[in-house]
């Protein structure tokens, strides 16, 4: 049973990919390449369907599949790798994706949990080894900030603000 | 100058928490240095030669003289004594024990000094023009912007995990005295038609391996607008840059493999949809800033005659101070090219003292300048003479500003783990060379510029003579250019053939500027002879005979 961290709260994953064991219709995570390769099929099941992007994907391929997708999952393979961040951010924002948005990889530590949550990313499936007691407390590691941010984290004190209201 | 409010305190304050844990948890053996490698780089920490190296931030360059005995005392207590200013404004210290960099932020954060950002692939410190708001030259003070830029930049969640460095330079004038072509963003402050303010925005310059000046993309940006255009460049890049290859991951990499014209419809292509998230620049924030860099309350004076006597003293008043707006008023270089000393060091006395004098004389504040020297901004005519004194009592006042010792070089091999050759002895071997101040007054405006490697943070390549350091099976060699500029017209210099031994560097050096005094004209700066007359005469000359030959 994988445990995710889910908007601070470490619960159960309800959420499979392909080739791990599940019922026909428990929600499933596709990657990209496996919508574009059959997207009728991922579209017509009758559970919930999430796609996962890597770094490289873009996210405006997703645009016309959103509303019927209940979560998008960004990769981050490691420090240094930060595509993820504008992908999270253009869902949010400029697509209006109100579902679940999950950071996954071996990059999902601790240290980047803020600017993770900042992005709009709700859910975390941490990396091996990470304390989530830890990564909750880094949920909210910095009170103020100086940028617009997701509704994620709350801040006390914010310098500049978006022309309209994060979600 | 600005001052930190609730916010900004409270996120320093919180960076030096958060790194404070990371460390002890990097000293306790939680996190493996390769997950402490990118979290200490955005907290200024390299580990270097001989010991870490810590970059301190000194936003736009300017310095309080409280910040200054700081900066001291911290030089003094956790490193060797003195620290190193840099091309891009900022103070490395080249000793601090890996676990005293928290105990070191949290004092720089006492006085508002942080290290967030100097190094890391991210958002740089912003740099800007050493004489903003002094010079009668400039448009605008480019200081509040560069304030604004470096907020918004400080733990920015989108973009604080880029392809590579990010380097955002700010000129308020014409002259472009921020070296800004050369930067991955450079903003120029203009005026258009209607006489609004805003920037001309230069995309893609840099040095290094790929030394390219930077191309216009945007010729009027309103001010409003300048950190969502930022932001869409900025998500291009991220988006889109390289990360593949390090040495192919800047910007202007993208820029050129794209083409100016397609990277510009990209740019504005991502601005325009973005627009209902634009993160706004309200006309009342830009004035909140604007407000803490109003003129300083000068005195209504007249200006003074050049001081006479004394011939070092009318030298230094010639090299070393710059007109200012305000009558009877100077702006004072304080001289980090004392001939013997290693360019951009200086000792904690040399800052103390400084500090004071900087109270006594120009209203408490110090600037750094991109060329590795202080600059007091605002000093009356009158205590020039005084002020002199001082500074000659201290080995601040060697009257070489812009003359041929007035270089600009890197640590080099000596402190930098990147480093091919060393540069601190070339530059003393140059600096003996050259120690006849009348025959360095007679060579006139030479700006030299060496790097110990590539990576060019000795900015060689715009420097009217540029030194490069390579490694030639194990030795050190030097590459020497010609022609560069990284102010008005930005130039690359070109190379003048075979790198020369260590031993030859300053030898050279001489050879090629007595051709200079040989063809110019009169009144021909050497970067003009140059221009004019290409490369050939002075390759010509510029190897010594072969003993053979002779």
């Amino acid at each position: 049973m994988r445990l995710i961290l889910r908007q601070r709260e470490l619960v159960a994953d309800a959420w499979r990919y392909a080739g791990e064991e599940a019922g026909a219709d428990a929600p499933l995570i596709a990657t990209l390449a496996e919508l574009r390769t059959d997207p009728e099929r991922h579209l017509a099941r009758r559970g919930a369907l999430g796609v996962r992007l890597t770094p490289v994907d873009r996210v405006e391929e997703l645009a016309t599949h959103l509303p019927r997708l209940a979560l998008v999952a960004c990769e981050f393979p490691g420090p240094g790798e930060g595509r993820g961040y504008s992908q999270g951010r253009l869902l949010r924002e400029r697509y209006g994706f109100a579902g679940e948005l999950r950071a996954v990889g071996a990059g999902v530590k601790q240290d980047l949990v803020f600017h993770l949550a900042r992005c709009g990313f709700d859910a975390l499936e941490l990396a091996p080894g990470e304390d989530p007691a830890a990564a909750v407390r880094a949920w909210q590691r910095y009170e103020v900030g100086y940028q617009p941010g997701a509704a994620q984290v709350v801040l006390r004190r914010q310098r500049f603000f978006a022309a309209t209201p994060p979600a | 100058m600005y001052q930190y409010d609730e916010l900004d305190q409270a996120l320093v304050d919180a960076r030096v928490a958060e790194f404070r844990d990371q460390t002890r948890r990097h000293l306790a053996g939680e996190l493996s240095e390769e997950e402490f490698r990118p979290l200490r780089l955005r907290n200024g920490l390299y580990i270097q030669r001989h010991a870490p190296m810590l970059r301190i931030a000194i936003p736009y360059g300017l310095l309080s003289a409280r910040q200054l005995h700081t900066l001291a005392a911290v030089a003094r207590r956790y490193d060797r004594g003195y620290g190193h200013f840099t091309t891009r404004q900022n103070l490395q210290l080249n000793w601090p024990r890996l676990e005293d960099v928290p105990e070191i932020l949290a004092q720089l954060a006492t006085v508002q000094m942080h290290s967030i950002q100097t190094s890391g692939n991210c958002i740089r410190n912003v740099t800007a023009d050493h004489l903003a708001g002094v010079a009668a030259d400039e448009v605008d003070d480019p200081r509040p912007y560069c304030e604004i830029i470096r907020q918004w930049s400080s733990v920015h969640p989108e973009f604080t995990y880029l392809p590579r460095k990010f380097k955002i330079a700010v000129t308020g004038s014409p002259a472009d005295r921020a070296a800004s072509e050369v930067h991955d963003v450079g903003l120029h402050l203009v005026r258009d038609a209607q006489g609004q303010l805003g920037f001309t925005v230069l995309v893609g310059g840099g040095l290094g391996r790929m030394p390219i000046i930077g191309q216009v993309i945007r010729e009027f940006l309103p001010v409003a607008d300048l950190l969502s255009y930022l932001e869409a460049i900025l998500r291009i890049y991220n988006r889109q840059g390289r990360r593949d290859n390090i040495h192919r991951a800047r910007i202007k990499v993208l820029v050129k493999a794209l083409g100016i014209e397609r990277f510009r419809d990209l740019v504005e292509a991502e601005w325009q949809e973005n627009r209902p998230h634009h993160v706004q620049l309200p006309q009342a924030e830009v004035e909140r800033v604007r407000a803490f860099f109003r003129p300083q309350p000068y005195e209504i004076l007249a200006d003074l005659p050049a001081p006479a006597g004394n011939a070092r003293l009318q030298a230094w008043y010639r090299y070393n101070t710059h007109a200012h707006k305000v009558p009877g008023y100077r702006a004072v270089f304080v001289s980090l090219k004392a001939h013997g000393e290693v360019p951009g060091d200086m000792s904690a006395e040399q800052m103390d003292a400084l500090a004071e004098i900087a109270r006594r004389y120009s209203f408490g504040l110090v600037r750094v300048t991109h060329t590795q020297n202080l600059l007091l901004a605002d000093v009356r005519q009158r205590d020039l003479e005084a002020l002199w004194r001082e500074l000659e009592a201290l080995r601040l006042a060697t009257p070489n500003i812009g003359t041929l010792t007035d270089m600009i070089a890197c640590p080099g091999l000596d402190f930098c783990s990147l480093a091919n050759a060393g540069t601190l002895d070339v530059a003393r071997q140059i600096q003996q060379r050259f120690d006849d101040l009348d025959y360095l007054y007679d060579l006139g405006e030479i700006e030299i510029k060496m790097s110990g490697c590539m990576n060019a943070c000795g900015h060689h390549h715009v420097g009217h003579i540029g030194i490069l350091g390579v490694d030639k099976h194990g030795e050190e060699w030097y590459q020497i250019t010609l022609g560069g500029s990284a102010s008005g017209v930005t130039a690359l210099g070109e190379v003048i053939g075979p790198s020369v031994r260590k031993n030859e560097v300053a030898a050279t050096i001489e050879r090629i500027v007595e051709v200079y005094r040989g063809v110019r004209a009169d009144g021909e700066r050497f970067l003009d002879t140059v221009r004019r007359l290409g490369i050939k005469p002075f390759k010509e000359q510029a190897y010594a005979p072969h003993p053979a030959a002779a």
